[in-house]
């Protein structure tokens, strides 16, 4: 296969190295060197894609991050990536690529009849207005829609790769390895400071890399050799090519995506395939560079229509010219150059049409020294041909290039170059936050100010000069690194004609009748399009942006926003200052997810954490839940049970005999000093004044509003030291609250607060033979009725192991816990298990202790409860001291009337009337069921189980008013049409007087 | 991500380690009980919104585990200075005002 369009000499490529390569299935050849954009451009490749709404040809209009068409999906099967741009993905041998879109394919595709025969049926809105009434077909519409648009597809299968985060920090950080910033580094690394300097592309120098300019006297791109050598010898500077900064957030915290072997092969055959680099960075220079603006024309979308800077690019850093006979339109001097090089190429410049009268720079003599003619005062208004550019209407235009004033004329052509100036990139300085601002002299957009430690140098400043750029670099590298600079370029800049700022090349015809002018297309937003908006009444260019979708692409509008801007400041009679500009967010250019994953995924994702415990659970067939972090053992089946046959097993044995239960995930909090028992006090509801050591208390805990926020036992240890237990899932937000008040309202008190919740592990069993177990492993405490009651703590020796015992029950049975240090707590495991296998000792888990708390209605902070809830909402007064000298957190806020109001939501019990029914948790409940919709919501269901021991279902809720409607019949309406009646009721259902625990 | 000095460890660090927790000198009233509902109201609901200076607390959750104050700008999220707890700000709106009237008074003479 010819690559017909590559120059035989010249270049940045190895002609050494063919590489062979596919494009939607056709066999192609490259060079070692090449992009999959410029081999594509080589071989004659014309369109590599059907465009987003109107199913149009488009071809390779760039040459790097901003190409907005040619978007690809690279390799196969697992490794398949979606929408990389083909002007940023190297060539290697035996890539693979296809176009993204396009059915049956991108050279033939059904869809663009939809676009040419709907095309004009499909303003801007189009899919807002037409498909969203009804507003439940939508979904219906949006399956076809995307169908027939869409851009790549993800594999489904695993990502065969692995992926790393680094965080990084350094005195200076560079990014963009052009000009300015290699003479930035270069500079900053001279200093000996720490500097780390990034660039997109597989080797630095940028625009250096295609340019016939000199620097001192040096070719520009053996200038960028020396400085790039010149860098890795220096063990200060971290320089990586083929790295993209993609995100720049606060405090000079930079996100860098490190390609390592993406130009290599699909898949990394060893090692990472990309890294996240997480810069933190004293000063970060910006060297960024601009794009091209491509020009707003009738049909300015045709395949064959490029940038004029790539096709420079392509012809001298990639010797492909993608085409024979050539017109170049521009505003301004660097047209001129695509000219030369297209000429110095060999290939012909049909004409070089400047919509200036009377262009003037040494680069418009240049040309026309060297023959070329150029048509001065005039525009391509609308380009001509199908699948391919075959020719360029031109005509005069005023001199505020506002309307056409004679008869066009067509050019045949097969490619048109288009400059219409250049847009700084922007968009990192955006993502800090700071807006850009217009710069009339250069015609675009330049980065605002900022609070970030922070240089601009080159481009995007718009110092487009190459002496500009370096002399910016260099000052910008002294700058940040705190040094002098006395170094002066001088590349023999040629000088440059004033250029013209020229947003749409009008037509013969108004923007509504003319040929589409694209202003967008990724997106395939279109001046008329804009214009619509504006006269629909869009304003905000925001709201534009919306309206249009303009910028909305994966490159965000790199290419189209300045333009599209432009268009709606002249619709809307203003300038391009006073409309502004919408900004860019990260990414600058899409990044993995592997690549933001990282190694977080899997069983890294989150931390699991597991008691002492867990290897027992594991082995006797627990089933497990998620607390938190913590994996809990939810039940422990027996072979043949479904889950409710073991739950009901589960909890028997406790009633009848005694279960164990891990209960080692419970926050708990050591907390010690002369005036712990003071600060308890205030941060519980109930009295601890009068708590000797040895002795327990149950503790309901209030933020300031009066609501419950969570609950425990806490246990005198001594007089100076406690030990607090929270819910599992509440431990580190008690603990915080703890330290929260200490340190900002009561530094005074002598009081210290240490998690201890993983150096305890926590044996909890429960049943009237549970002082019969532990009777046979504990010999030196008393555990009689009488001698240890009921809320008692003693500390003894259990199994040969010094412990911690509680007398303390969540089950309304007689019940101890048994906490060692969790080293000890596997064994303590097995040897109550042992003691206990006379009676028949059964292992339960969360979802039974679900089971047994709620029938004595003891709440579950959380639950029951969602911060909405008081104590005397949840039937709980008694847990409030009301003698107390201190004003305990919440206390004051008992008496708001809101808080006092009578008919609050509060939590009673819930019994089916129907006795074999267990209330769906969650369900609404109402007291009318055959209310009309909507009904008045009374309050929803916060647990519900089957209790066996009972013969029936039990539930807690909330209902308004409820304390006050015992005995009233509610109704649950569910989703599947029933209607489930139940009778408020006190929530303790089992053992209402509570002569079990106290045994 | 904000970086964020700690006045306790003497370090910058990330924010990570860091949580926020609301607005910075609240102070309990010191006899809730006298004081009326709509007091103890502002004190626990109402908070000030600034676009611009903040008085704010951060907690060292994976660090020191001490509480701090933070004047941080909340529109460019710029940290001018943090502080113990218990201490007053030496940068506040008032102080900034004045700093920038100050500079435009010089740029002017």
């Amino acid at each position: 296969m010819s690559q017909v369009n590559r120059l035989a000499t010249g270049g940045r490529i190895d002609r050494a190295k063919p590489m062979s390569f596919t494009f939607n299935g056709k066999t192609y050849q490259g060079f070692d060197g090449d992009t999959l954009a410029s081999a594509m451009l080589a071989n004659g490749v014309g369109i590599v894609g059907r465009s987003f709404k109107y199913s149009r040809a488009r071809g390779i209009l760039g040459h790097g991050a901003e190409e907005p068409n040619a978007l690809m999906q690279l390799h196969k099967g697992n490794a398949t990536v979606p929408n990389p741009r083909a002007t940023q993905v190297e060539l290697f041998d035996g890539l693979t690529a296809t176009s993204t879109n396009g059915w049956p394919n991108a050279e033939f595709d059904i869809m663009q009849w939809v676009g040419i025969i709907g095309g004009k049926l499909m303003p801007p809105g189009f899919y807002y207005k037409t498909f969203m009434a009804p507003q439940k077909m939508w979904m219906t519409y949006e399956k076809f829609i995307r169908k027939a648009a869409g851009f790549g597809k993800l594999s489904l299968e695993p990502d065969p790769d692995t992926y790393d985060k680094l965080n990084v920090h350094c005195d200076v950080m560079v990014v963009g390895a052009g000009p300015a910033g290699l003479a930035a580094a270069l500079e900053a690394g001279r200093s000996g400071k720490r500097v780390i300097i990034v660039d997109e592309q597989n080797e630095f120098g940028g625009t250096l890399l295609g340019s016939k300019q000199t620097v001192d006297g040096v070719d520009a791109a053996a200038w960028a050799e020396q400085a790039t050598s010149e860098l890795a010898g220096m063990a200060n500077v971290t320089a990586m090519p083929r790295t993209t900064a993609f995100g720049y957030y606060d405090h000079n915290f930079l996100c860098a995506l490190e390609r390592r072997t993406d130009h290599i092969g699909p898949v990394a055959l060893a090692g990472t395939r990309q890294r996240v680099h997480r810069i933190r960075a004293h000063q970060v220079v910006l060297a960024t560079g601009a794009i091209e603006r491509p020009l707003v024309f009738g049909n300015n979308d045709l395949p064959g229509i490029m940038l004029a800077n790539s096709v420079s690019t392509y012809i001298n850093r990639y010797a492909v010219v993608p085409g024979q006979r050539c017109v170049v339109m521009t505003t301004n001097d660097s047209g001129y150059q695509t000219a030369l090089d297209i000429q110095s190429a060999g290939r012909t410049v049909v004409a070089v049409v400047d919509s200036r009268h009377a262009p003037d720079g040494r680069l418009v003599e240049a040309a026309k020294v060297a023959g070329i003619q150029v048509m001065a005062g005039h525009g391509v208004i609308e380009a001509q041909g199908g699948k391919k550019v075959t020719g360029a209407i031109v005509a005069p235009l005023d001199e505020a290039g506002d309307k056409v004033t004679g008869a066009g004329k067509t050019l045949s052509c097969d490619l048109i170059a288009v400059a219409g100036g250049w847009s700084p990139v922007v968009h990192l300085s955006c993502h800090t936050g700071s807006r850009p601002v217009w710069q009339e002299d250069v015609a675009g957009f330049v980065p605002g100010p900022t609070i970030q430690n922070q240089h601009l140098a080159g481009a995007v400043a718009g110092e487009y000069g190459l002496s500009q750029a370096l002399n910016a670099g260099i000052q910008a590298g002294a700058t940040a690194a705190g040094t002098e600079c006395a170094q002066v370029f001088n590349c023999g800049d040629e000088s440059e004609g004033a250029a013209q700022a020229l947003y749409l090349v009008p037509h013969t015809k108004p923007i509504s009748r003319a040929p589409k002018q694209f202003v967008d297309f990724q997106n395939d937003v279109t001046a008329a399009g804009i214009e619509l908006a504006a006269r629909e009444g869009f304003q905000s260019i925001e709201h534009v942006k919306r309206y249009t979708a303009m910028g909305f692409g994966t490159d965000q509008g790199k290419t189209g926003n300045v333009n599209g801007m432009a268009i709606v400041a002249k619709a809307l009679n203003k300038s391009i200052a006073e409309t502004g500009t919408t900004i860019f967010r990260p990414a600058y250019t899409p990044v993995t997810f592997g690549a933001i994953g990282g190694r977080d995924i899997g069983v890294l994702l989150d931390p699991a954490r597991h008691t002492a415990m867990h290897p027992w659970h594991v082995a006797n067939g627990a089933e497990f839940e998620n607390v938190g972090q913590w994996k809990r053992p939810w039940y422990f089946p027996q072979a043949g049970e479904t889950m409710q046959q073991t739950l009901n097993r589960e909890c028997l044995a406790v009633r009848n005999s005694v279960g164990m239960l891990d209960a080692s995930t419970l926050g708990k909090i050591d907390i010690q000093g002369k005036d712990a028992r003071e600060f308890l006090n205030r941060v519980y509801t109930n009295a601890w004044t009068k708590l000797a050591p040895g002795k327990c208390r149950y503790g309901l805990m209030l933020k300031e509003d009066g609501m419950i926020f969570d609950d425990g036992v806490t246990a005198c240890l001594s007089d100076h030291h406690f030990l607090m237990t929270t819910t599992s899932g509440g431990a580190a937000a008690v603990l915080a609250w703890l330290e929260l008040w200490h340190q900002t309202e009561w530094p005074e008190l002598d009081v210290y607060f240490t998690s201890v919740t993983d150096q305890w592990a926590t044996c909890s069993f429960a049943g009237p033979n549970s002082r019969k177990v532990l009777e046979k492993l504990c010999t030196d405490v008393d555990l009689s009725a009488e001698a240890m009651k009921f809320m008692d703590y003693r500390e003894g020796t259990v199994a040969g192991i010094k412990s911690r015992i509680f007398r303390i029950s969540f089950t309304g049975e007689l019940s101890f816990e048994v906490n060692v240090p969790a080293d000890q707590g596997h064994y303590m495991w097995q040897k109550l298990m042992e003691a206990g296998e006379e009676f028949g000792i059964t292992p339960y888990g969360t979802e039974s202790m679900h089971v047994l708390r709620a029938e004595k209605g003891f709440i579950i902070a959380g639950q029951d409860t969602d911060g909405s809830m008081t104590p005397y909402d949840c039937l709980m007064g008694w847990a409030v001291g009301k003698t107390k000298t201190f004003s305990f957190l919440g206390e004051r806020s008992f008496t708001r009337p809101d808080t006092a109001r009578a008919d609050r939501k509060q939590l009673v019990g819930l019994k089916p009337k129907d006795p074999t029914v267990v209330i769906p948790e969650g369900s609404q409940i109402v007291m009318d069921p055959n209310q009309p919709i909507p009904m008045d919501m009374m309050g929803h269901v916060t647990s519900s189980y089957w209790s066996e021991c009972l013969g029936h279902g039990i539930a807690m809720g909330t209902v308004k008013g409820g304390l006050a409607r015992m005995g009233e019949t509610v109704y649950c309406p569910l989703a599947d049409g029933r209607v489930l009646a139940a009778e408020i009721c006190s929530p303790v259902f089992y053992d209402p007087k509570g002569d079990h625990h106290h045994d | 991500m904000h970086h964020i000095y700690c006045p306790y460890c003497e370090e910058t660090r990330e924010e990570e380690e860091y949580s926020y927790t609301g607005e910075a000198h609240i102070e309990r009233p010191k006899d809730p009980a006298s004081i009326t509902d709509e007091a103890w109201g502002d004190y626990l609901f109402f908070r000030s919104n600034p676009r611009g200076i903040h008085h704010e607390m951060w907690f060292h959750a994976a660090g020191c585990r001490r509480y701090f104050n933070a004047t941080r700008d909340t529109h460019s999220y710029q940290i001018h200075e943090t502080y113990k707890m218990g201490e007053l700000p030496t940068i506040t709106a008032k102080t900034i005002a004045a700093d920038t009237l100050a500079a435009q008074q010089g740029d002017a003479s």
